[in-house]
């Protein structure tokens, strides 16, 4: 009887495998963020590799080959992501862990790929339709299968030595363009998945190492730059070639065990020093939110709450109380893309002389709620993810910080948050030379570094997630695309996070289209009215930034009548309004897709990293320095930093500002309340009324959400989030303006 | 002992109080929340982060919005240096924002003289 149960039981299980509808994201792969366990063939080669010196030089070579197959793919790759080092080429071991990355480009990419190499190896090795053989090669875009957002797309190769699948080896880019609702691959108006474009799971795209024509033509045919796709695919296909010969190359040379124990043993003594490392923190709790003012289509105040708990060599990240995932918008984060940019914050910025490896994060308990915004369900868009995991980043950046002061070692300098939004444009339509084209500008690297213990950040220097990035070269820009970066890289005037140590500053950026009858522009910032980022120990955050528009004007024609009437910052253009006619606007930064009339100024600011301690404490000399080159007012020297000083000669009277900051001081202890005092009169129940407000207030189990479009404010336990609708902005419009005459009329009426 | 926790705050291990590390005025036991010893002010942003472009003109200035966003600037009661300044839309619970286990502070310091960093 028991022998018969079993038999059905078995003849149920095979039936119910062969008989899955649909492959889709494995949360046991997707929520899984440590290492495999080791394989009995990862066991074997450690205990025969006893020659470290050997190993250490295996590493150094397979590293060589790693940082070769990404400066190939950067030289080669036809995107602007490619090349202005927005991709990065990983080697993984057989169970699919990232080990080793290139030092160069973006991280967060090749942490989250892992995740596309375990699918492939837990559905499609053992699959007869589909397989993995030498010559294989697979490729993947889709977030919810491992990834950011779907404009990165990878190309995976397995590693095969006498039969025997030892490794695999990816390289993964930004390539822009992937048939979304709008131009450039990040739309901001999406509204489901399906608004998102090309949605691919891991996929055979490869044979015999040849892209396989019927396939590429297919993605080809999905987008609008079908050359681009074809070509990065290239690209990165032979970047990924040339990193397996480099390893072929190891292996003739030092055998495969030395090569699979080096693999695995990068990632246990990653893990083992990460514990350590956590154990010179002191013990206890930090806590820091952060704030995203928007979904990209309406100005909304998303909570991002963090809770850091360190014990021993434990850590837990709690980012428990977080905003509720939106049903219709697209900055929603799956929990692997939130865990990669934490990745970044630990090997970019805490421990950046450790293995570039996913082990890093290993050791970290991280804590999410179901359904909020940082750990998104598979029914909501994503491809912003990047507005709501930024701000995970940044608030853990800042609780980060409040451990590592007292920490018995520390591997870099305190630093306050970097600035974490992408200011740049996305531009599409037809080129000068007749080409269709969708990509974004490479100023989305300008962000500026955040203030060090002892140090000025650094103006628009990097990336958050891409520490060896490039702004590229707008020239060769201007050359393929028809617009012209008409003020470029100019930094701003008094765009500063102030601190004892200021932030670095960013720059700003006007555009226009020139030679096309078809092209426009998008962006996708939030942080208009909230700044995005904080800064550290009594420093300021960055401002806020607007986009700013100039229509009904063509420059060019100002350029050939009257070029000495054009002005050369923002703030002159929208306050001194040079061009007579014209229409002068500011928006905040999630501005879908627009057709841009030749000539016409589109305008953003590239933002500054955090300022670090108290302004009073900040040198004179500095301050003179910044003033001096014209990097702050005499508003903000006399005004936010009291430094008294000749106007003419930039002299720093030293008692004067002395005296000054005293009496800044003590204006401080007249106006300072004690807290008791303050909590009573400022902490209020719930958020205001008519604040949108998305997150835990007080409790973090109880989540708000609404405020928006006479929508009240609902509460939801944490533990039972429902996502958000938001209506869609015309009718939000439609509404108000309807409003609008119904008052005008009942005014009528009365006279 | 005294061991440094943030640019200006420091722990004083043998009575367990926090300072100031600029006037070292002794705060509030450091089992405590060391805001509650401070100076709260409510800053409108405006105020540091000027509108660069004409408020009169344009909703969006490069000033964050106060009815959003305020400043809640922490201060020393005895030399006025500030602390913390934490962002945060009005009525917003304060942070309570270091949380250190004394006991194993105490423990760590006993078993290792200060150093590294300190």
């Amino acid at each position: 009887m028991t022998d018969v149960h079993t038999h059905e039981q078995e003849l149920l299980k095979e039936f119910l495998a062969g008989a899955t509808l649909f492959l889709g994201p494995d949360p046991e792969i997707m929520l899984d963020h440590d290492i495999a366990p080791i394989s009995e063939r990862e066991r074997g080669a450690l205990d025969r590799v006893t020659d470290t010196h050997m190993a250490g030089v295996v590493r150094s070579r397979v590293e060589a080959g790693v940082n070769e197959a990404f400066a190939m793919s950067s030289q080669t790759g036809a995107c602007p992501g490619a090349r202005w080092g927005d991709s990065v080429c990983g080697l993984f071991t057989a169970n699919g862990d990232l080990a080793i990355s290139s030092n160069g480009g973006i991280l967060i990419f090749s942490v989250l790929t892992q995740h596309a190499v375990k699918f492939i190896a837990k559905y499609w090795i053992d699959d007869p339709s589909v397989g993995v053989r030498p010559g294989d090669g697979f490729a993947h875009n889709d977030a919810r299968y491992g990834n950011i957002h779907n404009t990165d797309s990878s190309v995976i190769l397995p590693i095969f030595h006498d039969g025997e699948l030892i490794a695999w080896v990816g390289c993964i880019t930004h390539v822009g363009e992937n048939g979304a609702i709008e131009p450039g691959g990040m739309p901001t108006i999406a509204e489901t998945p399906f608004d998102e474009g090309l949605k691919m799971p891991p996929i055979k795209l490869v044979e015999n190492y040849e892209l396989k024509r019927d396939l590429i033509t297919f993605l080809q045919n999905s987008t609008r730059d079908p050359k681009l796709i074809y070509e990065d695919m290239k690209s990165k296909l032979y970047a990924c070639i040339r990193l397996k010969e480099r390893l072929e190359e190891t292996i003739t040379q030092y055998g495969v065990d030395p090569v699979i124990a080096v693999l695995r043993g990068t990632l246990d003594d990653t893990k083992e020093e990460v514990k350590r490392r956590i154990s010179e923190w002191p013990d206890g709790t930090t806590r820091s939110v952060a704030f995203s003012d928007g979904t990209l289509r309406e100005n909304l105040l998303l909570k991002i709450n963090l809770e850091m708990r360190k014990n021993g060599d434990q850590l837990v990240l709690d980012f428990r109380g977080s905003s509720p995932e939106f049903q219709n918008r697209s900055i929603n984060t799956q929990a692997a893309s939130m865990k990669g940019m934490l990745a970044q914050l630990f090997l970019g910025y805490i421990w950046p002389d450790l293995p570039r490896n996913q082990a890093v994060l290993a050791p970290i308990e991280i804590v999410l709620d179901s359904r909020s915004v940082l750990n998104a369900a598979d029914e909501v868009p994503n491809a912003q993810s990047m507005m709501t995991f930024f701000f995970g980043y940044s608030a853990g950046q800042v609780a980060v910080a409040k451990f590592l002061y007292s920490a018995t070692n520390r591997y870099t300098k305190i630093l306050a948050p970097w600035y974490n939004m992408i200011q740049t444009f996305i531009y599409g339509g037809m080129t000068q030379h007749g080409e269709p084209a969708a990509n974004l500008c490479a100023d989305l690297n300008g962000m500026s570094g955040g203030a060090r213990d002892g140090l000025d950040g650094e103006n628009a220097i990097a990336l958050a997630s891409c520490a060896m990035s490039d702004l590229g070269e707008q020239e060769l820009s201007e050359e393929e695309n028809a617009f012209v970066q008409i003020i470029s890289k100019k930094i701003m005037r008094d765009n500063q996070a102030f601190g004892k140590y200021r932030g670095g500053q960013g720059y700003q950026m006007a555009l226009a289209a020139y030679e096309s009858t078809t092209w426009g522009f998008a962006s996708f910032c939030v942080g208009s009215k909230f700044p995005t980022i904080s800064g550290l120990f009594g420093g300021y955050a960055c401002p806020a930034y607007p986009l700013a528009k100039v229509q009904g004007v063509d420059v060019f024609d100002t350029f050939k009548h009257d070029p000495g009437s054009f002005k050369w910052t923002i703030e002159e253009i929208m306050n001194e309004r040079p061009f007579e006619g014209a229409v002068y606007s500011t928006h905040h930064m999630g501005f879908p897709f627009e057709l841009a009339k030749n000539g016409e100024l589109y305008m953003c600011t590239q933002g500054a990293g955090g300022g670090y301690g108290d302004v009073l404490e900040r040198d004179p000399a500095a301050v003179m320095k910044d003033l001096e080159q014209e990097l702050i007012s005499d508003w903000t020297a006399q005004e936010i930093y009291h430094v008294v000083y000749d106007p003419s000669s930039f002299v720093v009277d030293p008692e004067a500002t002395a005296q000054a900051r005293e009496a800044e001081r003590d204006r401080r202890k007249q106006r300072g309340v004690p807290y008791a005092d303050f909590v009573r009169e400022w902490v209020t129940e719930g958020p205001p009324a008519d604040l949108p407000f998305y997150g835990s207030w007080g409790d973090r189990e109880v989540i708000y959400a609404g405020g928006y479009a006479g929508q009240p404010h609902v509460r939801m336990r944490s533990d039972a989030i429902q996502d958000v609708v938001v209506p869609h902005p015309r009718e939000v419009r439609i509404a108000s303006l309807e409003a609008t005459v119904a008052e005008l009329q009942a005014k009528l009426r009365e006279q | 002992m005294r061991v440094n926790i943030t640019e200006y705050l420091s722990i004083e291990l043998d009575d367990e109080t926090w300072h100031c590390r600029h006037c070292d005025l002794a705060l509030s036991s450091a089992r405590s929340n060391y805001k509650e010893a401070l100076l709260v002010y409510d800053r409108d942003p405006r105020e540091i982060h000027r509108p660069i472009l004409d408020q009169d003109r344009y909703e969006f200035t490069y000033a964050p919005d106060p009815k959003w966003c305020r400043i809640i600037e922490y201060y020393c009661p005895g030399c006025g240096t500030q602390m913390e300044a934490e962002y945060l839309p009005p009525g917003h619970p304060l942070s309570h924002d270091i949380e250190l286990d004394i006991d194993a502070l105490k423990a760590r310091f006993a078993a290792q003289p200060i150093g590294g960093n300190q």
